[in-house]
């Protein structure tokens, strides 16, 4: 059962950072940025594990590698690629322990894909 | 229709931003009309707020008068003193709501007061400046203190809460209900719209030029971020602390809290290369500093420093004061520097006055020194702040400790909010070998 309540035990709240990067970024990850690319990340996953406040996440293979199924009506369709196609997709995620909302977005607007993507904070369900 | 101006609408007016934003329909009068809006909202706002003692009501009585002014200037032509003709419009409005809420007999001598005053007031040459008992409410003690500065941004000069909510890195509906929270406190506690008096000033002066400090700091908080073309809220910064300057002439850290903001500002321009590179202050092309930002800084300072109430204000703008001589003199005089610092930490020891300590530190006396100074903060206090770990990182560099720099400069970059300060920080990190 869900309970109506995003805290857990400790009283701090978890938020998940959703990283949603351009296709240059994703490129990035393999050409000639990749060092520039790699260590920004390795930086800030750094940067959030030294202040005690990330408690999982993971990166994840390019839109490319998705794939996407539904029952509609009881049929069900499988399609390569995202869910949805957008200038933007989904490339990681972090979950973050901290105390409010406020602390959470400060820790989104240093990520990396916050500079030419785009980082979406949402609270995570206690279940 | 007007977003945030529907009739009803609970929602603050930002009728200044949509005046001005509409202002090409009148195109002679547009620059005048900004000026005089940014100048007028305040005044409006601290007018009808200290005589209904509720600055909800007030904006929202301002937000109406603004939206007719916009229906029927572009018609009849702006009025020959529009400050006037939104005050009559946003006062009647005022009293019609106060009418409607409260039909109470005891409201109706501060229903015709307003009504005296305002038709005084309208008829006068020149509005009664109330916008000092408005900037004493919103740093009020009894306010959070992390609404005071949205709040005079919202206030006196008329920003709207998506706006103030961007520069501090807070979620818009959060930032729109702490305003909302704060003036609504204003009212059910009945601040006093009184200035405090002479016991009380020092603390209530330095609480609005703190509330000010932070509007010039929003979004600069990392060494780094000082992107020209994210210039944040340090213009409206700035234009307060002007007006504080004006209202309260002899306040010395007023005047200092304003040199301090001009020496920064006069530099913005060279902090970064042509290319959009991160250029740190001591590599700055000295010719892109603005010279007459710098001529007028030092104007203040002496200014300040002659009224003999020295404070931390007027200590951090000797601290940038003795920077900007590099201009003249091609070398800076860390030694002078440091002994600012020293007093500046004696006075107000925050985070950030410590690392610049240690920073003046190790180019003073060398890089153990710095290092030391580093060592000494409370390692709690660091985890998230970018500067420390920028210093940190150069002071090790400097001490050939090549592993626990880079490690130190990683820190730095993950905690920076702007590629070209990580890309600096990696290029230095990458210079190590």
């Amino acid at each position: 059962m869900i309970r109506p309540a995003f805290t857990n035990t400790e009283g701090e709240m978890n938020y998940m950072i959703m990283i949603y990067e351009t296709e240059a970024a994703f490129r990035a990850r393999s050409d000639e940025h990749r060092a520039v690319y790699w260590g920004a990340y390795k930086a800030y996953t750094l940067a959030l594990k030294e202040a005690g406040v990330m408690t999982g996440g993971h990166g994840l293979q390019p839109p490319l590698a998705a794939t996407t199924v539904r029952m509609a009506g009881g049929v069900r369709t499988v399609q390569d690629g995202p869910y949805a196609e957008a200038k933007e997709q989904l490339g990681g995620y972090y979950i973050l322990d901290v105390p409010d909302l406020d602390t959470a977005l400060g820790w989104a607007a240093r990520c990396p894909a916050a500079a030419d993507g785009a980082v979406e904070v949402r609270p995570v369900l206690t279940m | 229709m007007i977003p945030g101006l529907a009739a009803g609408s609970r929602r603050p007016a930002h009728a200044r931003s949509r005046l001005m934003a509409s202002y090409p329909v009148m195109r002679d009068a547009q620059r005048a009309a900004e000026e005089a809006a940014r100048d007028s909202y305040g005044r409006l706002v601290a007018y009808l707020s200290a005589r209904s003692r509720d600055v909800a009501a007030a904006e929202d009585a301002l937000g109406e008068a603004f939206r007719a002014a916009l229906e029927t200037w572009p018609a009849s032509g702006v009025p020959e003193r529009p400050e006037a003709w939104l005050l009559t419009a946003a006062r009647s409005r005022l009293i019609d709501r106060t009418r409607r809420a409260a039909v109470r007999a005891e409201a109706a001598p501060t229903l015709r007061l307003l009504a005296d005053e305002a038709q005084e007031a309208a008829a006068a040459a020149m509005l009664p400046d109330d916008r000092l008992r408005l900037l004493f409410i919103c740093a009020h003690p009894a306010i959070d203190a992390r609404v005071r500065t949205p709040l005079m941004l919202q206030t006196v000069l008329g920003l709207d809460a998506a706006r103030i909510a961007s520069a501090f890195c807070v979620a818009p509906a959060a930032m729109g209900q702490r305003l909302v929270r704060a003036k609504a406190k204003i009212r059910v506690a009945g601040i006093a719209f009184e200035l405090p008096d002479a016991r009380e000033l020092p603390e209530r002066l330095g609480a609005v030029l703190d509330a000010i400090y932070a509007a010039y700091g929003a979004g600069w908080e990392d060494a780094a971020g000082s992107d020209p073309r994210r210039s944040g809220l340090a213009e409206e910064a700035i234009w307060l602390a002007r007006l504080v300057r004006e209202l309260m002439p002899e306040a010395a850290e007023a005047r200092g809290l304003l040199a301090l903001m001009l020496h920064c500002e006069a530099r913005r321009r060279a902090r970064r290369a042509p290319d959009g590179a991160y250029v740190p202050l001591s590599e700055q092309d000295v010719t892109r500093w603005s010279q007459a930002m710098i001529a007028e800084a030092e104007r203040e300072l002496a200014a300040a420093a002659s009224l003999r109430a020295p404070g931390r204000f007027q200590l951090e703008a000797a601290i940038q004061s003795a920077h900007a001589h590099r201009a003249v003199t091609g070398r800076t005089d860390w030694e002078a520097i440091l002994l600012l610092y020293d007093e500046l930490v004696r006075q107000a020891p925050t985070l950030g006055a410590l690392v610049g300590r240690a920073a003046a530190l190790g180019s003073a006396r060398g890089p153990a020194a710095g290092l030391a100074a580093l060592d000494e903060i409370a390692p709690r206090s660091v985890v998230a702040y970018q500067p420390y770990w920028a210093v940190r990182a150069h002071v090790l560099a400097g001490l050939g400790m090549k592993d626990e720099a880079r490690a130190a400069y990683a820190r730095a970059i993950g905690l920076s909010e702007d590629e070209p300060a990580r890309e600096f920080l990696a290029r230095r990190a990458g210079a190590l070998g």
